[in-house]
């Protein structure tokens, strides 16, 4: 029993950390900026199939990844500033830009990669299992923890501790206040985008291995990521991490011990949540 | 002087009746016109590759008889339906009604053959799906217009549980599947013959079609079953087969899939994971005869890539439209007879082997079970036992099978 326990444990958390990747940046773009991003599947899957366009020319899973998430964070930067910054605060209109840009998206993703799945190859020094209290785990997994564990403290460090971090909250607080104060507000909500779309995408490489890639995978892990920052609260980097583990706990305890209710275990502590606490665990407003 | 004359005339009237009527033939076959075959299949969206890879086999069979029957030239006008039954429904509504088309062919999803089926009846029009695999068309739910040359879900799982049974020994297995009608009806049908047998499937777990993460799944399979069998295609496949191997269950225990889990689409894209599992279809693109290897050797020059079940699917449907059309002397405006001679043909040097059609309009024809090995660099499903002249009935009668309700979610062998 305690073998079940441990193996859906680490399982759970795993798939959180791959959560947290995509969703602390839905959670920076839709929480701080409240744009409504339905091409943040998008940026998820476009950055894995860049990733494994590179992986598979150059052999670098790290390559990949930066590259992968450098591309799209320019694009969702651009995606911002060209286009979203026509409509602040008009939700509809941001809606159906970004589903615009998801299917265009889409389109060129068949267009340039076709129509069958992939999967990434995992990096070579990470291939294979490791025996964990008698359960065999793979080890990639262990390091997708360990990775999402990294960029929840960069992220935590560079909101707190630098003056950049510092400049994004002041322009998020009251955007008036800080273009009064000198701050180049328009550039820094760009940035903002940017880096939400770089999340996203270096998720989708790192994701690669365990999910694939395939004409699809952008609508699917939308939902799961609007869960986790629904969850969490929006704009809470502590409530993307919680939304996250918490999301991928009950998500896998959900399905391996009840799997006719799979379709139910993602969304009900969403609307658990909801019902008691709209603004989500750690929410804002 | 009378005589010569007579003849000279008599011989002027044969020479021009001789000339009319060669006119007369020349000018029937031209006014004619050529034979036109409407093909709907996916050619964007999610299951584009399948779709490209029935185009190209319908083109390689073309292409190989010039484009020609009984001395008519034969027009393919493919439409993409998307891989969604409406716009199937409107593309079929154009070949058939603006294009004029003298047979459908093609047919991708379950959903789309079942919808095509009362526009088939209404309107009369042969039809040959050559790739849907869903039982009931064939069955409760046949039309009369409707020829399938693939096969259906159950046909080849049915072999397989005998095979595993009485080959392989095992006596309990887990399973595990797409949760929709084509899981239900492949493992529904290897749970029936395995279980007569005196096996047992002590397992049977449902996951949602879009399902990523096999994880929780997988850490419940029991460790004491000897086998573990899946019905999972296209990219949940890929992702399936990977997560076994990364949760250790590889080493323990042997995993058996559904043929199209290992397509030869989808086994590119695949790594040792794939080795060693074993699955059933009608085809396999290593099957080692004269006739598939030419097949195989010239598909691939053209198109670059070994073909999968789809493209014979394609290219064997194809071929059986062509020939029945030649059976009836190139008259393809003859609905009945058209249809007739489609429901009695018999191929003898389709790349898959021999088959013919049962009277419901399904095949009945070879099941190969294949193993996963890697031959010569390049993974493949090596054919390592036959099992010929199986029916979509297996065993049993057809009224008798009939009877049993189709192959469901829940599905029991014990109960009546």
């Amino acid at each position: 029993m305690s073998k079940f326990l441990l193996v859906q444990t680490l399982n759970g958390i795993s798939f959180g950390a791959l959560l947290f990747l995509l969703a602390s940046g839905l959670s920076l773009i839709y929480g701080v900026m409240k744009i409504v991003n339905i091409a943040h599947g998008s940026y998820f899957m476009l950055g894995a199939y860049i990733g494994l366009t590179v992986v598979l020319r150059t052999k670098s899973f790290f390559l990949a990844a930066l590259l992968g998430a450098l591309t799209i964070g320019v694009v969702g930067l651009l995606m911002e500033r060209v286009f979203l910054r026509r409509f602040p605060l008009q939700a509809s209109p941001q809606m159906m830009l970004t589903l615009g840009f998801t299917l265009a998206f889409r389109d060129l993703a068949l267009l340039i990669w076709g129509g069958d799945p992939y999967t990434l190859p995992t990096p070579p020094f990470l291939v294979g299992s490791v025996e964990i209290l008698g359960v065999i785990f793979p080890l990639y997994r262990l390091f997708v923890i360990g990775i999402a564990t990294l960029v929840a403290l960069g992220l935590w460090a560079f909101n707190e501790k630098t003056l950049v971090g510092a400049k994004l909250r002041a322009a998020v607080d009251d955007h008036e206040m800080a273009g009064g104060v000198g701050l180049n507000v328009p550039l820094i909500s760009g940035c903002m985008f940017g880096l939400g779309a770089f999340l996203a995408a270096f998720g989708g490489v790192m994701g690669g291995p365990i999910f694939g890639v395939y004409p699809g995978l952008d609508l699917e892990l939308l939902s799961l990521a609007f869960v986790v920052v629904i969850v969490g609260g929006r704009g809470s980097l502590k409530g993307s991490a919680v939304g996250s583990i918490l999301v991928g706990l009950v998500d896998n305890f959900g399905k391996a011990i009840v799997p006719e209710l799979s379709y139910f275990t993602l969304f009900a502590p969403m609307a658990i949540v909801l019902a008691i606490r709209p603004t989500g665990l750690f929410g804002r407003e | 002087m009378v005589v010569k004359k007579t003849m000279a005339r008599g011989l002027g009237l044969v020479a021009s009746v001789f000339f009319v009527m060669a006119a007369f033939s020349a000018g029937w076959a031209q006014d004619k016109g050529p034979v036109k075959i409407g093909y709907i299949a996916p050619l964007t969206g999610a299951f584009a590759e399948n779709g490209k890879d029935m185009q190209n086999g319908a083109i390689h069979y073309l292409e190989e008889i010039g484009y020609q029957v009984a001395g008519r030239k034969i027009e393919l006008i493919v439409e993409d339906d998307e891989a969604n039954p409406t716009t199937g429904m409107t593309k079929l509504r154009k070949v058939v009604e603006k294009d004029g088309v003298h047979v459908v062919a093609g047919v991708f999803l379950a959903s789309t053959g079942y919808a095509f089926h009362p526009y088939i009846e209404e309107k009369k029009i042969p039809a040959n799906y050559q790739i849907c695999s869903a039982d009931d068309l064939t069955q409760r739910k046949s039309a009369k217009w409707v020829v399938r040359t693939s096969w259906t879900s159950s046909q080849t799982t049915h072999a397989l549980g005998e095979y595993m049974y009485n080959t392989l020994g095992y006596r309990k297995i887990a399973c595990l599947g797409m949760d929709y009608a084509f899981g239900w009806e492949a493992i529904g049908g290897l749970q029936r013959t395995f279980e007569e047998l005196g096996g047992k499937v002590v397992q049977k777990i449902w996951t949602p079609i879009n399902t990523v993460d096999f994880s929780p799944y997988l850490s419940n399979i029991r460790t004491d079953v000897d086998a573990v069998y899946v019905v999972y295609v296209g990219r949940p496949g890929l992702t399936f087969t990977k997560q076994y191997m990364e949760f250790g269950l590889k080493k323990k225990i042997p995993l058996l899939s559904i043929g199209p889990m290992t397509d030869e689409n989808i086994l590119p894209s695949m790594g040792d994971e794939a080795l060693g599992i074993v699955n059933a279809l009608h085809y396999s693109a290593a099957l080692d005869t004269p006739i598939n290897r030419k097949f195989v050797a010239t598909f691939r020059q053209r198109f670059k890539r070994a073909p999968s079940y789809f493209a014979e699917g394609a290219y064997t449907g194809t071929k059986w439209i062509v020939e029945s059309i030649k059976a009836v002397g190139g008259a393809a405006e003859d609905r009945d007879r058209l249809l007739g001679a489609m429901r009695k043909m018999v191929i003898s040097d389709a790349p898959r082997g021999p088959f013919r059609l049962d009277d419901y309009g399904n095949p009945i024809q070879n099941v190969y079970v294949r193993k996963v090995e890697r031959v010569k660099g390049e993974l493949q499903n090596t054919v390592i036992h036959t099992i010929p002249n199986v029916s979509q009935f297996w065993k049993y009668k057809p009224d008798e099978y009939l009877k049993q309700p189709l192959y469901s979610r829940d599905y029991s062998p014990g109960k009546p």
